[in-house]
């Protein structure tokens, strides 16, 4: 194998589309990877994920964007043209060969330039392919790797699942790809098995030197492995970083939420350094200006638990988990939950003090106080905005105009032709919007695509059909993907002319 | 008392099987092994080995199969292929079509055939042969896509990715993926393509107006009162069937797992 040599890009993705019967899987994907690297993809099911992977192997051609390797636009290569293999979900092994002739698939279609001098002192150039002995030793040698010696003559179905993953994995690195793709590959498992594959993976690719490219939704084992995180949600790349950095410094509230148990509240920032929530002001190390909403992110592990009276705030014991090496104790500030896990345990319903030390606080700008839309007047009292029609108080436009007989008309009682009118809309975030599972009731419906709990609410994204995202905040649980209906009173939407 | 167990739901065909296949059975065996006067004799057996005739028509009846049955398979396999692989919404709607003669009442369709091919042809007696394979592969036709698109339909995406993904172009891996998983699509078609035929005297009645094939040789002799030399060829037929079944069954077995392509 070759050695690590410059660190250069040995694949880069450029802005990368990829449209599925007029849906978009993936949009504006940019990243590089160097050689030699674990790069990790990680989101939920239905991120994308799997389509980049599958852009990278071939399997689907981006709508738009450039895939280079080396340099080398591969963007429309057949799979089969690329130096790059899989490691398929469910192993994909094939059922009619055996072990050795799974394994030796890829070698025996593999040409080799092989330069000679034939008699008459020329030199000659062509492509040979590999003789039954090397095949025979790569095969042997590529199980030595995956600690299956001597299974050469077995046929798949004599082997167990954690036994088909590790033939999966050995039939693609007898390739010696330039860069090995997992597609969730520890996914069918067991939790023991799972944890093994992950510091055996992790070793293999050490000692083999390639680069790999990896899929998971898991984000425990995105952190185990990787050198490098892309955390995916709804197509677009939400965070590329290091393990480290996507945990401590996670750039959106949807990073926090998925990468770790964390606590997320709505913040504001009140001085130097100083940031105001659960009614405290707590000093933190990022830096933004006065007055800038944020949300505050705390680990758990970064909550500790003094006497009461003692610690920042008092808080008093909600609930008490036992998780085996930790308690995870929910305590309420307020309205406001907290989850803290600590070795220590505690007595629910009595008064404790928490600390909060400024470097477990991280704050991550958020200015989005308001659903913001473009809209048409479809009516003397309606709106048409984000896929529904809405009853609004157009009175609110101009000033001194009023309702009369449906009309709106000016001061002078003259009528306002305002039907075809284009508007901005704005809809607060909070206790605006309520969400129904009565499809009639509301103005528009969608689904739940998105929901952060935040300490004493839930904040929820519901997409339309044609993909416009309400944000709204709400106090009662409801699933993601849910069908709701939204319900928006008329005095809560807030218009202004264009 | 009477205890009612789910055992006794088989008692119907129990009473079936003894009535309609093992009697059937037994006599056939009877007659096959006895002269008319009802002694037990081996002459039956040896008539079958020495007559010419039947000899001759287990050969051309073998023959006429083996062309049927290929026929059926190069026309039914693009078939099959090309519809397993389509991203059609109504794929099963294409397929009935192809299965839809199977509902129509078996003489008249031939009789359909007949009128075609005499229309085209002016008289049938030209191209005897030719003929018998064209109404054979008519009718047996549907027993072929079957199986195979059934086999075909259930090869698993992924393998082919994994083949493409490997280094293999389309046609090395139709060749070492595709073709291979499909084999217990392919055995279960001529299973069901080249045994039926071999006996499917209707056909050759229509089409051919000889004797020459298996069933119909053995109507001749039934006709003529001769049970005993006809019951005798019924079970060498069914011999023959029997060793065939046998290895296309050993086929499938080491072609891969039996993924239940049979209809």
């Amino acid at each position: 194998m070759k050695k690590t040599q410059e660190k250069e890009n040995i694949i880069e993705l450029k802005n990368i589309k990829k449209v599925y019967n007029e849906v978009t899987a993936v949009d504006n994907f940019n990243l590089e990877v160097k050689r030699g690297e674990f790069v990790t993809f990680l989101g939920p099911s239905g991120c994308g994920k799997t389509t980049t992977l599958r852009m990278i192997a071939g399997f689907e051609l981006p709508t738009e964007g450039e895939i280079t390797l080396n340099g080398q636009d591969i963007s429309k290569l057949p799979p089969y043209q690329r130096p790059i293999n899989t490691v398929f979900q469910r192993y994909a092994l094939f059922p009619h060969l055996n072990i050795y002739d799974n394994i030796a698939f890829g070698l025996k279609l593999k040409t080799e330039e092989v330069t000679y001098k034939n008699n008459n002192g020329k030199t000659i150039t062509r492509k040979e392919r590999l003789t039954k002995k090397e095949i025979k030793e790569k095969v042997r040698h590529a199980l030595e790797i995956v600690d299956l010696e001597g299974f050469e003559k077995r046929s798949i179905d004599t082997l167990s699942g954690g036994q088909q993953q590790r033939i999966a994995i050995a039939r693609a690195i007898v390739n010696e790809p330039e860069i090995l793709l997992l597609d969730e590959p520890l996914g069918a498992l067991d939790l023991k098995m799972r944890k093994e594959m992950q510091i055996e993976l992790k070793s293999m690719h050490e000692t083999l030197g390639i680069t790999f490219i990896y899929v998971t939704h898991d984000q425990e084992e995105a952190l185990t492995m990787s050198d490098k995180v892309v955390v995916m949600r709804d197509g677009m790349i939400q965070q590329i970083g290091t393990p480290e950095e996507i945990y401590n410094e996670p750039k959106n509230a949807f990073v926090a939420d998925f990468i770790g148990e964390s606590n997320i509240f709505n913040g504001k920032v009140t001085g130097d350094k100083k940031v105001r929530f659960c009614n405290h002001i707590f000093d933190c190390v990022d830096q933004f200006p006065v007055g800038t909403r944020v949300d505050v992110v705390v680990r758990p592990e970064d909550v500790f638990m003094r006497k009461a009276g003692q610690g920042m705030i008092d808080v008093v014991v909600d609930s008490v988990v036992f998780k085996g090496i930790h308690y995870e104790i929910t305590v309420l500030c307020g309205e406001t939950e907290i989850v803290i896990q600590s070795i220590k345990n505690a007595e629910v319903g009595t008064t404790i003090g928490v600390d909060i030390e400024p470097d477990g606080i991280h704050l991550i700008e958020n200015n989005v106080t308001a659903n913001e839309f473009d809209g048409v007047i479809t009516k003397h009292n309606t709106v048409e905005f984000g896929d529904g029609e809405f009853e609004c108080d157009l009175t609110q436009l101009y000033p001194g105009s009023r309702i009369l007989d449906d009309t709106l008309v000016d001061e002078k009682g003259e009528e306002i032709n305002i039907v075809g009118t284009e508007v901005k809309v704005y809809v607060p975030l909070n206790g605006c919007i309520e969400m129904s599972d009565d499809a009639d009731e509301g103005g528009v419906t969608g689904n739940i695509i998105s929901l952060i709990y935040k300490g004493d609410h839930y904040q929820y994204i519901v997409r339309t059909e044609n993909e416009y995202d309400f944000i709204l905040d709400d106090e009662d649980l409801w699933n993601e993907n849910d069908f709701v209906s939204l319900v928006i009173p008329k005095e809560k939407i807030k218009l202004a002319l264009k | 008392m009477f205890k009612f167990s789910r055992k006794q739901l088989c008692i119907p065909y129990a009473v079936f099987l003894l009535f309609f296949v093992i009697a059937p059975l037994v006599v056939i065996i009877y007659y096959a092994f006895t002269n008319g006067k009802g002694e037990f004799t081996f002459n039956n057996f040896t008539n079958f080995f020495t007559d010419s005739n039947t000899i001759g028509t287990l050969i051309y009846s073998m023959f006429i199969s083996l062309v049927t049955t290929l026929v059926c398979l190069v026309i039914a396999y693009p078939v099959a292929y090309i519809l397993a692989n389509s991203k059609l919404k109504r794929k099963s709607v294409i397929l009935m079509i192809f299965i839809m003669p199977m509902w129509i009442n078996f003489t008249l369709r031939i009789t359909a055939v007949k009128e075609i091919l005499t229309a085209i042809e002016g008289n049938l007696a030209y191209y005897p042969f030719l003929n018998t394979i064209i109404g054979m592969t008519y009718d047996f036709f549907p027993f072929m896509i079957l199986p195979l698109y059934n086999a075909l339909e259930k090869i698993d995406r992924r393998l082919i990715e994994a083949s493409h993904d490997l280094g293999a172009d389309g046609v090395t891996t139709f060749i070492k993926v595709t073709f291979p998983l499909s084999m217990p699509g392919v055995i279960s078609g001529i299973t069901m393509v080249f045994l039926p035929v071999m006996t499917n005297y209707v056909v050759l009645d229509m089409l051919y107006n000889s004797t020459y094939i298996m069933g119909s040789l053995i109507g001749s002799y039934f006709n003529a009162y001769d049970w005993n030399n006809g019951s005798m060829i019924s079970i060498v037929l069914l011999a023959i069937i029997l060793v065939v079944t046998l290895f296309t069954n050993k086929l499938g077995n080491i072609t891969g797992e039996n993924r239940g392509a049979t209809l």
